[in-house]
């Protein structure tokens, strides 16, 4: 087994990772996720999960070793902030050609490392693998030891090619690269009993900005930020810190972990999003602290801090309530950062119609749930059509997406704001949590969408593109009144446990051939439920809308 | 006559060239129903289809034979199997296009051996129009992408027309470049029906990604041409390329069909476009309208007023061989000189270009070039924008991504009216930069004129 696969394995056996912990031996085999789908997918690759994770450090130069896809199609185009250096923007690839494919890019990777030292002098290097190179069997370890060596400057791995798995894996292969090479290597000038290190953070569109002088205030240090704003040397010598703080969920959590492991440094998982999570981050923060020996004092100081920026956030929002009262969100989001998205928007007084959980983990996918109770309508992949319909019939006065989805609402004349990772306005701690408000107000009540919806005038009635979806929808329907048998079809196809893609006719079906009258017995039949469980509040509803089947057998009873 | 170079180095820093199959899905996209599909690992759809989301601000539809590790070693006949497949029944597109990959060339993957087994397997694509272009990552550049891309849709999906057949003399088939916008395939869609002209553009992004509002949400391609319309190309007067690129395709179009053609290099200047508009007329038999005969006039007007600015400024100019040569060609005209020139591929325009020497390299050479030669004009696309603020520069985007402004699909460059506002776009840079940065102040000529020193030569421009 290479070195590689054996870190993957590490990667997928990791023990702080709750969804790792119910699967047997083969299923962890086989890794994160699903087997994905050849014309149905469109996910980053490992290598871009690598290099989102661990581009934010700013003084570092990071190479990428590979074809000219992988970084001259991607460079520059992420969204953290620097206070320093702007050598993290800076895109260095090896775009190895047909001759490094056949003899072999180690030469040329070695050559590009001394370029890079010798023009730039970065503290140092991060050199990527991708899928080529790691086809041909360019050695990149061997080659980042030997330029270690002769250059006497860090020149760290990330061994991540795009091919063995999705972003998040790569996420976690970023965190074992500065595990085995970078974390603990260095000594920090001075420590401080306020000494924290914040992980998974990557300070995009500069949010830790937001909440970094609250942290100032109090006189807690951040010793090292893990990666957002980061410095190769603050990562060298984070190990020194008194605890952690783990946000984006699990995208570094073996980092938090075995830093724990090694150092003994405690952790906590919060989220800076919404006014009560940044408090109980806050809270958390300070706790962990004093356990770890800061005087009690903190904690008053913590205490007052969060009542004043409470109070401030809360005077701020109110005048917003009244605008917001019965508007109805729709949030779509493909990030991990879900659940605590969903946090934020309640506390404004908005209502939740539905959220994608798509690539959120399965504790994710509870807490969101959790915090939406059982009304949680989770949707798991809509189509755009679909999304229209759920826009166009007013279930929602307002989209908050990723970028990649926004055309639909927007073409739908539909307010959309964009929430994810190339967005323009920071959303984090007190002031960013005003700032979404304002932006969501903004955005609802443009008086450009009244415009952008009445017809061109040469439109005849019924004519717009508008009409003709809506007479598309209705003559669908008209469709299935007229024919009962397809109506019936139609209806049964209807999904109801999206985790587990399982309709109302496969649950109906089971319910009457077996005489369910419990969500844990439908899940036993049916696996419907198995997943995120959003949806037992639905098979409850279907549960409850069956005519009590006539009572079974005793025996069989038994034996449910 | 300009040399052209290689950079030497080893490392690209700041890369000025985006990969073939990205080309080569981007051309896919200018047809009606389409849905490209990159033979390769998942990581390579994603940054492709980023580049275009964010150039175009408008959904893009790119699907992946999502290649893992293991099938890169075992070969992918399976996943293309089924991807297509599953494309097929899920968005039912008109056509597939399918670009390889680096991983799935290093394998060296027998996709036409596939589509061939595929199409016997699965009678319901036996005839469905399906096209594959090898698109190595570690060969060549955006542009080359496009350039194969185009010429084997015109290979696999132009009829030849019946012998004896006569030709629509009305019908014209234009090939545009792919560093025109959809913006400027309309400008020339229009300047061909004022002349009567009836043209077929392939592939025709001005009909697919101009920003316009669907009739209906499909998941591939809406708009651009049809597969009907490009079979139907053989039957053409003519052949209008545009960028020495699309020689490529215009000839294979030739060889097929035995349609005539003729390249137009450039479409931006006065003297580019007369010849156009020149030729237009002559093959449509119709006289020159007014309305071109007073555009002409405010182009020559706009130079008299923009050369002021212009004249004198020198120019770094990063792009694509066809973008080069046409940009840099104007702008020398109007007198600016043209500094540095860096490029990311071979192509035959390049020792044309109005400079001493052409490199093909990076945006660090660019940046590097521009500083030692007091460069104070920069073109590139939008990852220019760093060098550009390093070396307090005015700086025109142009091409291929420009992820930063609005409008790139609306840029115009082509035409007199295209070539008018372009000018006077640049020439408003040039201005606002001297007004806020080049003001002079009473010690600017403190120091009068300077004896040359021993040994400099005065350079005169
Ligand atoms: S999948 Fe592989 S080749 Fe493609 S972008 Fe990711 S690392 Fe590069």
């Amino acid at each position: 087994m290479s070195s590689l696969s054996a870190t993957i394995q590490d990667v997928f056996n990791e023990p702080g990772c709750g969804k790792n912990a119910g699967k047997s031996e083969a299923e962890r085999k086989k890794g994160c996720t699903k087997q994905l789908q050849p014309g149905g997918a469109a996910g980053g690759c490992a290598f871009d999960g690598a290099k989102v994770a661990l581009q934010p450090l700013t003084d570092v130069a990071h190479l990428v070793h590979g074809p000219i896809a992988c970084e001259g199609n991607s460079w520059d185009n992420r969204g953290a902030r620097s206070s320093g250096s702007d050598l993290w923007r800076t895109g260095f690839t090896t775009d190895i050609n047909e001759t490094d494919v056949v003899f072999g890019g180690e030469k040329r990777l070695f050559k590009s490392i001394k370029e890079i030292i010798e023009k730039y002098d970065p503290p140092a290097v991060f050199v990527y693998q991708t899928c080529v190179p790691a086809m041909t069997g360019d050695d990149i370890n061997a080659v980042c030891k030997a330029a270690s060596q002769k250059f006497n400057k860090p020149v760290i791995p990330v061994n991540s090619p795009g091919f063995v798995g999705p972003k998040n894996l790569g996420n976690k292969l970023a965190g074992e690269a500065l595990l085995e090479h970078v974390i603990g290597t260095e000594e920090p000038d001075f420590t401080t009993p306020y000494d924290i290190n914040i992980i998974g953070e990557y300070n995009l569109v500069g949010e830790l900005w937001q909440v970094k002088p609250l942290l100032d205030e109090l006189g807690i240090r951040i010793l090292s930020c893990i990666s957002g704003d980061g410095r190769y040397r603050e990562v060298a010598y984070s190990h020194r810190a008194r605890a952690a703080m783990m946000v984006c969920s699990k995208a570094m959590i073996n980092v938090a972990r075995q830093m724990e492991e090694r150092y003994g440094i405690p952790f906590f998982e919060g989220s800076f999003y919404g006014i009560e999570d940044t408090s109980d981050s806050l809270r958390e923060i300070a706790r962990l602290l004093i356990e770890r020996g800061a005087p009690d004092e903190l904690m008053d100081r913590t205490e007052a801090l969060i009542a004043r920026e409470e109070a401030r956030a809360w005077a701020a929002i109110e005048p917003y309530k009244p605008r917001f009262a019965g508007k109805k969100v729709l949030l779509i989001t493909g990030g991990v950062k879900s659940w605590s998205v969903v946090a934020a928007l309640q506390e404004a007084g908005l209502e939740l119609v539905g959220t994608s959980v798509k690539k959120s983990t399965k504790e994710d996918k509870e807490r969101i749930k959790e915090l939406m109770g059982q009304d949680a309508h989770l949707i798991e992949d809509m189509t755009p059509r679909e999304m229209y319909k759920m826009l166009k019939d007013a279930r929602a006065d307002i989209m908050l997406s990723g970028g990649k989805s926004q055309f639909v609402a927007l073409k739908a004349a539909m307010p959309w704001l964009d929430i994810n990772q190339e967005r323009n306005h920071a959303y984090m701690g007190y002031v960013g949590m005003v700032k979404l408000v304002e932006e969501i107000d903004k955005s609802l009540y443009n008086p450009m969408w009244e415009q952008l919806r009445r017809p061109a005038p040469w439109d005849e009635a019924g004519n717009s593109w508008q009409a003709k979806a809506t007479a598309q929808n209705d003559a669908e329907a008209a469709v299935l009144a007229a024919d009962p048998v397809r109506a019936e079809t139609t209806r049964r196809a209807r999904k109801i446990c999206f985790c587990k893609s399982v309709d109302l006719g496969t649950i109906e079906d089971a319910i009457a051939a077996h005489g369910l009258t419990t969500v844990d017995s439908v899940r036993e039949r049916t696996n419907a439920s198995g997943g995120c469980q959003a949806c037992t509040g639905r098979i409850t509803d279907i549960l409850a809308a069956r005519p009590r089947p006539a009572a079974p057998p005793p025996l069989l009873d038994a034996a449910e | 006559m300009a040399t052209v170079t290689h950079s030497k180095k080893a490392c690209a820093v700041n890369p000025l060239k985006m990969s073939q199959p990205i080309g080569g899905a981007f051309a896919f996209l200018g047809l009606r129903g389409a849905m490209p599909l990159l033979h390769g690992s998942q990581g390579c759809t994603s940054f492709g289809l980023t580049l275009f989301v964010r150039h175009f601000k408008e959904a893009v539809p790119l699907q992946t034979t999502a290649m893992s590790e293991v099938a890169t070693v075992l070969g992918g006949y399976e996943n293309v199997e089924q991807a297509i497949l599953n494309i097929h029944t899920r968005t039912k597109p008109e056509i597939i296009g399918i670009c390889s990959t680096g991983v799935t060339e290093t394998k060296g993957d027998d996709v036409e051996g596939y589509l061939r087994l595929i199409r016997g397997k699965h009678p319901q694509l036996a005839r469905f129009p399906m096209v594959y272009v090898s698109t190595p990552d570690f060969k060549d550049a955006f542009q080359d992408g496009w350039e194969k891309t185009v010429a084997r849709l015109v290979e696999e999906l132009v009829e030849a027309p019946a012998a004896g057949a006569e030709r629509d003399p009305a019908r014209v088939n234009v090939l545009p470049g792919c560093h025109l916008t959809p913006g400027d395939i309309e400008e020339l869609r229009t300047m061909m029906e004022d002349f009567g002209l009836v043209p077929s553009f392939l592939p025709d992004l001005g009909g697919s990604l101009d920003g316009h509002i669907p009739d209906e949400f499909t998941p591939t391609t809406i708009g651009g041409i049809g597969v009907d319309e490009i079979a139907a190309m053989g039957r053409a007067s003519w052949t209008i390329a545009i960028g020495a690129q699309m020689r490529r395709a215009a000839e294979a179009l030739e060889k097929k069909a035995g349609t005539p053609f003729r390249v137009f290099e450039r479409l931006c200047g006065l003297l580019p476009n007369d010849a156009f508009i020149s030729f237009l007329s002559e093959i449509s038999g119709r006289p020159v309208p007014l309305k071109y005969r007073r555009q002409r006039g405010q182009l020559a007007d706009a130079m008299l007023d923009a050369h002021f600015h212009i004249g004198g400024r020198k120019l770094a100019i990063g792009a694509e061989p066809d973008l080069l040569f046409d940009l840099s060609s104007l702008l020398h005209d109007l007198g600016a000189k043209v500094a540095v020139a860096v490029t990311t591929t071979s192509s035959p325009v390049l020792e044309r270009i109005m400079t001493d020497d052409v490199l093909i390299g990076d945006l660090e050479d660019l940046e590097t070039l521009a500083k030692q030669r007091g460069c104070d004009l920069m073109i590139t696309h939008s990852h220019g924008r760093q060098a550009a603020d390093r070396l307090k520069i005015p700086f025109y985007r142009a091409g291929f991504p420009m992820f930063d402004r609005l409008g790139a699909g609306h840029q115009l460059s082509v035409g007199y009216r295209g070539t008018r506002d372009l000018i006077f776009d640049i020439a408003n840079l040039v201005i606002a930069d001297h007004e806020a940065n080049r003001q002079p102040t009473p010690e600017t000529w403190r120091d009068g004129l300077k004896p040359p020193s021993p040994g400099e030569a005065v350079h005169i421009h």
